[in-house]
């Protein structure tokens, strides 16, 4: 992984609320160009909406996100879609009767530029632009070894598999800044092996940062290079994987209580 | 035909001027076929070839080739044959351990390999291989912050311009290449070693091209054909079709995109040339079957009425047989509604020759096959044969026999009944194992096969029984032949496996692997609900199912006058698949009988004991090499009866 400690993303003094409820309570981290930043913590510790936040889903009540050096004021997801993030959902949010191909190819929608007419017809350079595209979508399927689910619906796909098409679709948008909304959760060893190593090569090829958020302790300090810990919308740790793993805070708050 | 042509580079050197541009190798990537031809080739294997000269590869040096079917790795082993070197595929699904045998067996100084998970199998024994000084990869995913001292890319030493003194490294490559000729080494593969160890069986440039040629003329192949590679590299069967076959005839070498999509990718190639082990077959018997269990009524009936047709006259018209008006217009309609849509699901349809070997095939599988109009023949050969001992020839093709010899082959039964061979594809030795090779080949040239045989007198054709080790005798004297029996059983698609005990013993036992897509289906479409494999293999249901496939086998052999005896008395439905990682099934999957012997001790004692039930722990190896344990209660069933022996009448 090649960090270099140019912060890509800096979150200041985030306050999100829900009307009475505060989701959010005054966060500030960063995200360091080319690293795997995760965000961890005990359920409803607020980790999925930070991850909307970033993502320009929620807009918060106070507090500033900046996105490669500037400040962003309030967005549509799909206008930060464009500035380059991409993520995927907790569950899993793929059409589930297209094909594993198609449903990877709406990931290079922000890169299409044609009209929808000259698509239908098929003219105008709309060929072009799909073939260049498709070869975008390919080297993703060829780099998450999915080839030959390639034409199976993905409804009809097994949970690990469908996990791996919403990565491979957010891939295709190919993102400077990709979030991962507990990658890992409901699988086996094998799959969250398999899933782990996507990650890793995906941040090592492309040089993406990666924010992530898991609930498998193992594979957080494993894999990441810097670590959040959420509890009850407040920060309570921020350091290398070491660093959390001793910090008092987080053993009692966490892995204090996990232990089986 | 390529008569004045000894190595392997010279025939392609011969292709790439005959066939230019006519595609040589096609692999799907990226969901495109891309293609290569003679010509591309040629050219890609002498830069390789001066790169390896560059790294310092000495003639007689060892190369391992580990990965699945890749042109890139096809041209590694050609350029390694090109400087002198031998290459030695190895199986890639191996674990890291295994392969510490073969790897410091041979001395390998350099491992061509395909992508990150080899690389970091042979830095995982990086001690235990000393010897080996390079590793070249295929695949840069991944490798990107490895230590590069030792590690380099395939596409970086087959890139001429990065060379310097490239004129020296050409000379060096001529002389060397004057040198060889039809006694040089070709290629070195491991045996899957059945009983033990594995042997390093030495072929020579004379063994590929002769038996090749063989094969050629066998079967007219030409270079219109084309083959689809999907079997281990290391197994000699792949090298024999894809190089001594494929470069010999200039045929288009194919391979898929991935393991998982073969099917896909041989519907879109139609090969017309195929080989594919009993259980390729079988697999794709069973898929049809489940697909047409789920069809609609219509379809159905169609298809099972059209079978019915095939069944009757499918064979005689593929042989050319008398067959009447009224069912040859039949045919021709099944051949319009089903056959033909169905050869072509299977990617069959362009298939001129196809062959099966390795283990007995279902008479029943093999007759589907060929009744749809796939000319589906048996072969029989060996490593040690460079493949081809005998084959069928077209129009005389039996069920239960192995063929004719091939061109060159001399054949005769020994006075113990071992199948005894002498052929130009026999092999050099076994390496570095005098002793061995001693044993297996005499001094006439005579290769003993470790097979019982014997020449049917009716068709001429050459029969298998057996291993001859395995061939044994009960306690009252009767013959033991675990092999037939097993086949027989294995010839159900709901057992995966069988193993039989016996030898010396008063009754025979045996324990069975239930094959999980078939049972899972069948347990699917009765409502029998279960979370594993191990809860499906111990079902009540599963035991009933199994116990009648075993009654119908133990009365087909009550009809057997040498092997009535062999009737199953009692059996067990094994909680775990038999598996190559654990070492019960070699690679290319036949049983390790001596391991599971061992293995399965308190299992056997039970068969015997006439206990009802058993504990047992049973160790496990994932796929990384990590180990775990299983235990399991597994319940022994006893068959309420055995068929007294039919007399002959």
């Amino acid at each position: 992984m090649n960090v270099d400690n140019t912060k890509m993303m800096d979150i200041k003094n985030i306050v999100l609320r829900f009307g009475g409820v505060v989701a959010i309570q005054n966060i500030s981290f960063d995200i360091f160009k080319g690293e795997i930043r995760a965000i961890i913590g005990p359920n409803g510790a607020g980790k999925s909406s930070m991850l909307n936040v970033i993502n320009g889903f929620y807009h918060p009540q106070e507090g500033e996100v900046w996105f490669r050096g500037k400040k962003r004021g309030s967005m549509k997801p799909y206008q930060i879609a464009h500035q380059g993030i991409a993520r995927t959902f907790q569950n899993i949010a793929l059409f589930k009767g297209m094909s594993a191909l198609d449903n990877i190819m709406t990931g290079r929608f922000t890169h299409m530029k044609k009209s929808i007419f000259s698509q239908i017809i098929w003219a105008g350079g709309a060929s072009k632009e799909e073939y260049e595209n498709r070869e975008v979508v390919e080297k993703v399927i060829d780099f998450l070894e999915i080839q030959h689910i390639r034409k199976t619906p993905v409804g009809a796909l097994p949970y690990g598999l469908q996990k791996r098409v919403e990565l491979g679709r957010a891939l295709a948008a190919q993102p400077e800044l990709l979030l991962l909304d507990e990658p890992m959760a409901g699988m086996n060893v094998e799959e969250k092996e398999d899933m782990s190593r996507y990650i890793l090569d995906v941040n090592n090829e492309f040089g993406t940062t990666v924010a992530l958020i898991e609930h498998d302790m193992g594979v957080v300090m494993d894999i990441s290079d810097r670590v959040v810990v959420m509890d009850y919308g407040k920060k309570i740790g921020d350091g290398t994987p070491d660093e959390v793993r001793n910090n008092q805070a987080v053993i009692d708050a966490y892995l204090g209580v996990s232990e089986h | 035909m390529t008569e004045n042509l000894h190595t392997l580079p010279a025939i392609l050197e011969r292709n790439s001027i005959q066939f230019a541009e006519k595609p040589a190798f096609r692999e799907k990537e990226f969901g495109i076929w891309q293609s290569w031809s003679w010509k591309d080739v040629y050219e890609y294997v002498n830069n390789l070839s001066l790169g390896l000269i560059s790294l310092g590869i000495k003639e007689g040096d060892h190369i391992c080739i580990i990965g699945r079917n890749r042109p890139h790795l096809y041209w590694s082993i050609i350029a390694a044959q090109n400087v002198g070197a031998i290459p030695t595929p190895l199986y890639q699904d191996a674990v890291a351990q295994e392969m510490i045998f073969p790897i410091s067996h041979c001395s390998a100084k350099m491992a061509i390999v395909e992508n990150q998970e080899q690389v970091d199998k042979l830095i995982e024994i990086k001690k235990d291989i000393p010897l080996l000084k390079n590793i070249i990869y295929l695949d840069p995913r991944g490798l990107r912050n490895y230590k590069k001292n030792n590690l380099s890319s395939l596409n970086d030493i087959s890139s001429p311009d990065k060379l310097k003194n490239i004129t020296k490294f050409q000379t060096e490559l001529k002389k060397r290449q004057a040198k060889q000729n039809l006694d040089t080494k070709s290629i070195l593969l491991y045996t899957s070693g059945t009983t033990g160890r594995s042997k390093g069986v030495v072929l020579s440039n004379k063994n590929v091209i002769e038996s090749g040629k063989a094969g050629i003329v066998f079967d007219k192949i030409d270079s219109n054909f084309s083959l689809i590679c999907y079997l281990p590299m290391a197994w000699v069967g792949d090298f024999a079709f894809s190089m001594g076959l494929g470069l010999q005839s200039g045929m288009c070498i194919c391979c898929p995109e991935s393991a998982e999509t073969l099917h896909d990718d041989m519907r879109e190639i139609g090969p017309s040339y195929f080989f594919g082990p009993p259980r390729f077959f079988e697999s794709l018997l069973t898929s049809v079957n489940l697909k047409i269990d789920d069809a609609g009524l219509f379809k159905k009936t169609l298809f099972n009425y059209f079978m019915a047709i095939a069944k009757e006259n499918g064979e005689k018209i593929l042989e050319n047989k008398s067959v009447g008006l009224i069912n040859r217009i039949k045919y021709f309609l099944g051949e319009i509604f089903i056959y033909g849509p169905l050869k072509n699901r299977m990617g069959l349809s362009k298939t001129k020759v196809g062959y099966t070997a390795g283990e007995a095939i279902g008479p029943e599988i093999f007759q589907f096959f060929r009744s749809l109009g796939i000319n589906l023949k048996q072969l029989y050969g060996q490593t040690e044969a460079c493949v081809f001992v005998t084959c069928q020839p077209d129009k005389q093709v039996h069920p239960e026999t192995v063929g004719v010899p091939v061109n060159g082959v001399e054949l005769k039964i020994s006075n113990s009944g071992e199948v005894l061979y002498r052929s130009p594809g026999s092999f050099v030795e076994y390496f570095k194992d005098p002793s061995n090779t001693k044993k297996t080949k005499d001094k006439e040239g005579w290769v003993a096969t470790g097979d019982a045989g014997f020449i049917d007198e009716e068709t001429g054709h050459l029969k298998i029984i057996d291993r001859a080790k395995d061939v044994g005798k009960l306690k009252q004297g009767s013959l033991f032949a675990p092999k037939y029996v097993e086949n027989k059983l294995k010839f159900y698609p709901n057992i995966l496996e069988a193993v039989l005990f016996g030898s010396g013993k008063e009754y025979c036992v045996a324990m069975i692997n239930i094959d999980l897509t078939a049972v899972g289906n069948w347990a699917e479409k009765n409502n029998i609900s279960y979370a594993s494999y191990q809860e499906l293999a111990g079902h009540p249901e599963v035991y009933k199912m199994v116990g009648e496939h075993i009654r119908e086998v133990n009365l087909s052999l009550s009809k057997d006058k040498n092997l009535s005896n062999c009737q199953i008395r009692r059996f067990l439905v094994l909680h775990k698949e038999l598996d190559p990682d654990d070492g019960e099934i070699t690679r290319t999957r036949k049983v390790r009988r001596n391991l599971v012997n061992d293995k399965y001790s308190d299992l056997i004692k039970a068969l015997y004991d006439g206990s009802k039930e058993i504990y047992t722990e049973t160790e496990v190896t994932y796929e990384d090499g990590r180990k775990g344990k299983i235990s399991a209660s597994i319940k022994i069933q006893e068959l309420e009866e055995t068929f007294k022996r039919v007399e002959a009448a």
